[in-house]
């Protein structure tokens, strides 16, 4: 129960002996951040563009982080549950795009239905609905999923729910990996809309078949603005959701004190289902985007972009929305930067690494608020 | 045939829970020589199944067989993990992690040895011991000076590893070659070649390899057990899959090109018989029994209960969490090492991030904080996932193997939707069971005074 800072009185602090020895600590944590900022920079100052180029994709994919972990740290910021289905939700985003598009070809209605339509409009209006077909389907899932997995063990201890919470992540794989259903296969991914990629070399420039790219300049393309702009929207219209709006009240209130949200005649249950459908919309709309950026998908595609965009919740204060914004940058910045100067496979362990020293030295995180009780 | 088959495999399994209710009634509370009389019993009952015949297939197949050394080391995995868990209340994933350490690193020994070179054991052994007191020593001075933060102690500590492993490896590397010759050759094998010194070296293979992963998770635990309980979890989920990651690239990134990276070990000596396998299993249920029912046991369960009550009673909250963190630790890699010598090839797969929650679910089902049902719970997981749902889809036609996940999940989800507590809640059975102080002291019955405590939910 969190207690007004006035509502004590003012006690005089005993005095308490400084920590001996504390230096030794932060000197290891300082030389350990020289080292690394150091190969950065050395490698930035070699070659400035390269290092540009990977800031750019590390954006990108901290762009898409940002969208699932938004998920992550509303649930736990009102369940307390690691949702581990979430990264599966989000794979199941970008399948539901891949038998939309490639399958059934849903991004050409609008120049089925009007022929006298825009290729241009039609080919956004096209993209727009297999976007939010893809985000409906991932909404449905996850009440779903909330429903049949998490609603019945409300009352139960709470790792029940994260071995159901394991079991519905295994299902969704698994169900993937079946030989009627998908397979275990990485497939090529048809985008529903050209790739068109820029390069900056004194000024932008298309790059086009045919003619040859400067070899010293950085690239960009137009899925890295669209997400770039995705994630930007999602995350003002979520701060507007959650600041602005009554089932924002309602959901901070929840996520506050549950009880007493409930005597005020919030009904916490239809809150929380809401949290679980709009984070799964948004990891539905990551999940179109991921796999028309990086063109390949598979069942077990949610995992390790799940567990990223867990951890950068968690970096960032779980349970902060803003947190899980710059928390998702950094992670993505440090994931292509590793891989880009230290050594690629260290790329996953690097993400923990960095949770870990942020954990120790600000143990709720970046943005986190702490915790009112002492353990 | 098919179905008496899977008949079997279901009796096989209902009958090893009852064999291990039968080894953990006999070995509690009973004169010496009927506990000896269970070990021996209990030992020769599962050698004998696997003599026996019907007609002209084997009751016990190899596979069987195979399943039944993985039950136990999931047994160890699963009682390490209890006792942080359950036990503690600190909520890990790194179990996994500790199990491929420890994996690894006999691994690694035996193959060397294997090849007629000693380094491995020389290197490890050496690293463990010199580690072991090197850690011990700076926790002596670090007590000294009171209250050095968690940061600074891990970097002394870190040191004093690290100055300890380089001490291990030239000192390893310079009595090598004394050993070598001894080794023989391949047509004159000498004393260190035979066959009995290897069962030696594979005995001491595993205990180092309990130990190294239990010096790893001291200095990973120990600033990472300050965190926040779901925190914590999440830190560990890193580790296992830095640990993973390691493992993937063994040959590149670590100095182990035997390991052959994510490509899998191969050519580990099969050494795993059942005796070693009962050998440890026994120890592990031993040792994890006899620390939960020391007072230092009991600080750890007061630990989980209420952490501020246990800290106003005197307890050292982080020293015992620290603790039964290294305790489970050991007994992951003591598991790991058992696991490498019957399977033979080690795969870093085998040790990524979807099977790390298999401990997890094990401890869960069996109900947390009760050893007796992580032990069961471990025997039925493997013989009703690799073999019941195995050989009932194997029926079925090509792709029904690949239905076996499918159908895994939703036995889980069933499971936890019924009995949110695990199977046995916090029961336990014989051997495990709290001793009634009260009723030893008083000489008279004393109520409930026996029954495990009250679990409390929560991760």
């Amino acid at each position: 129960m969190p207690v007004s800072r006035d509502a004590i009185p003012s006690i005089p602090r005993l005095s308490v002996r400084r920590p001996p020895l504390a230096w030794v600590g932060w000197a290891f944590l300082i030389l350990l951040a020289l080292g690394v900022l150091w190969i950065i920079v050395s490698q930035g100052v070699k070659n400035p563009t390269l290092l540009a180029q990977n800031v750019l994709d590390g954006l990108k994919l901290g762009f898409v982080y940002a969208l699932i972990a938004l998920g992550y740290t509303m649930v736990y910021g009102i369940v307390k549950l690691i949702n581990f289905a979430h990264g599966d939700v989000f794979m199941v985003g970008a399948f539901t795009s891949y038998f939309a598009v490639a399958r059934f070809g849903l991004h050409k209605w609008p120049s089925l239905a009007f022929p006298g339509i825009g290729d241009g409009l039609s080919i956004v209006i096209g993209s727009i609905s297999v976007i939010i077909l893809s985000m409906v389907v991932c909404t449905l899932l996850a009440i779903t999923i909330e429903r049949v997995a998490y609603k019945p063990l409300r009352d139960a201890p709470r790792i029940a729910a994260l071995i159901t919470a394991i079991g519905v992540s295994f299902f969704l794989e698994y169900f993937g990996n079946l030989q009627f259903v998908y397979t275990a296969r990485f497939i090529p991914y048809k985008s529903p809309f050209d790739t068109v990629a820029w390069y900056i070399s004194g000024g932008i420039h298309r790059i086009t078949a045919g003619v040859e790219t400067p070899s010293n300049s950085v690239t960009f393309s137009n899925i890295f603005l669209i997400i770039m702009a995705a994630s930007i929207l999602v995350q003002i219209l979520l701060q507007f959701i959650v600041r602005r709006t009554k089932i924002g009240m309602a959901m901070r209130a929840s996520s506050f004190d549950k009880p007493t949200a409930r005597l005020m005649g919030i009904n916490v249950d239809r809150v929380i289902s809401f949290t679980f459908a709009i984070g799964a919309a948004f990891a539905g709309l990551g999940g179109v985007l991921y796999a028309i950026s990086y063109a390949s998908i598979t069942p077990i595609l949610g995992i390790i972009p799940g567990l990223k965009a867990f951890v950068a919740a968690v970096l960032g204060g779980i349970g902060s929305i803003p947190g899980a914004f710059v928390g998702a940058l950094i992670m993505g910045q440090a994931e292509v930067l590793t891989a880009g100067y230290i050594s690629t496979p260290m790329r996953d362990a690097v993400a923990f690494t960095i949770l870990i020293i942020v954990l120790l030295v600000k143990p709720t995180g970046i943005f986190g608020e702490p915790s009112g009780e002492k353990a | 045939m098919e179905i008496t088959n899977l008949l079997l495999t279901v009796v096989k399994m209902v009958a090893l829970v009852a064999w291990i209710y039968g080894l953990l009634w006999g070995l509690g509370r009973k004169p010496l020589w009927q506990k000896a009389l269970t070990i021996l019993l209990a030992f020769g009952i599962v050698q004998t199944a696997f003599l026996l015949k019907i007609g002209d297939n084997q009751v016990f197949t190899a596979f069987d067989q195979g399943l039944l050394f993985q039950a136990c080391t999931m047994a160890m995995v699963a009682m390490g993990l209890n006792l942080i868990y359950g036990f503690n209340g600190q909520f890990s994933l790194a179990q996994w992690g500790f199990y491929g350490i420890g994996a690894y690193c006999a691994a690694d020994i035996t193959w060397r040895w294997n090849n007629g070179d000693p380094t491995g054991l020389l290197v490890v052994g050496i690293g463990v011991i010199l580690g072991g007191i090197a850690l011990m020593g700076v926790g002596r001075l670090l007590r000294l000076k009171r209250g050095v933060p968690v940061l600074s102690a891990f970097t002394f500590y870190l040191i004093a590893i690290v100055a300890a492993g380089l001490v291990a490896v030239l000192a390893g590397r310079a009595l090598a070659p004394a050993l070598t010759p001894l080794f023989g050759t391949s047509d004159v094998p000498g004393p260190l070649a035979s066959a009995a010194m290897q069962q030696v070296v594979f005995g001491l293979s595993v205990i180092c390899a309990g130990c190294f992963a239990a010096e790893v998770s001291f200095l990973f635990g120990l600033p990472v057990l300050t965190l926040g309980s779901d925190y914590f979890g999440i830190a560990t989920l890193g580790f296992a899959i830095v640990v993973k990651t390691l493992l993937d690239n063994s040959d590149t990134l670590l100095p182990f090109p035997e390991m052959k990276g994510g490509r899998g070990m191969i050519g580990i000596p099969k050494l795993t018989t059942w005796i070693w396998a009962f050998v440890f299993l026994l120890a592990v249920i031993i040792i994890i029994r006899n620390f939960i029912r020391s007072s230092t046991g009991r600080a750890t369960l007061s630990v989980r209960e209420d952490e501020i009550a246990a800290k106003a009673m005197g307890i050292n909250v982080a020293g015992s969490k620290l603790l039964a963190f290294v305790v489970g630790s050991f007994v992951a890699g003591l598991g790991g090492a058992v696991y490498a010598h019957y399977i033979g090839f080690l795969s870093p797969a085998t040790f990524g991030f979807l099977p790390g929650f298999n401990p997890l679910i094990i401890v869960v089902f069996g109900g947390l904080g009760s050893m007796s049902g992580a032990i069961a719970a471990s025997f039925g997981w493997v013989f009703f996932l690799e073999g019941f749902l195995r050989s009932l889809l194997g029926q079925l036609g090509t792709e029904a193997p690949t239905w076996r996940f499918v159908l895994y999940p939703l036995t889980l989800l069933l499971l936890m939707l019924l009995r949110p507590q695990g199977l046995l809640g916090t029961v336990e059975w014989g051997f495990m069971k709290a001793d009634n102080f009260i009723k030893r002291l008083k000489g008279a019955p004393a109520g409930p005074a026996g029954s495990a405590p009250a679990e409390k939910g929560g991760a």
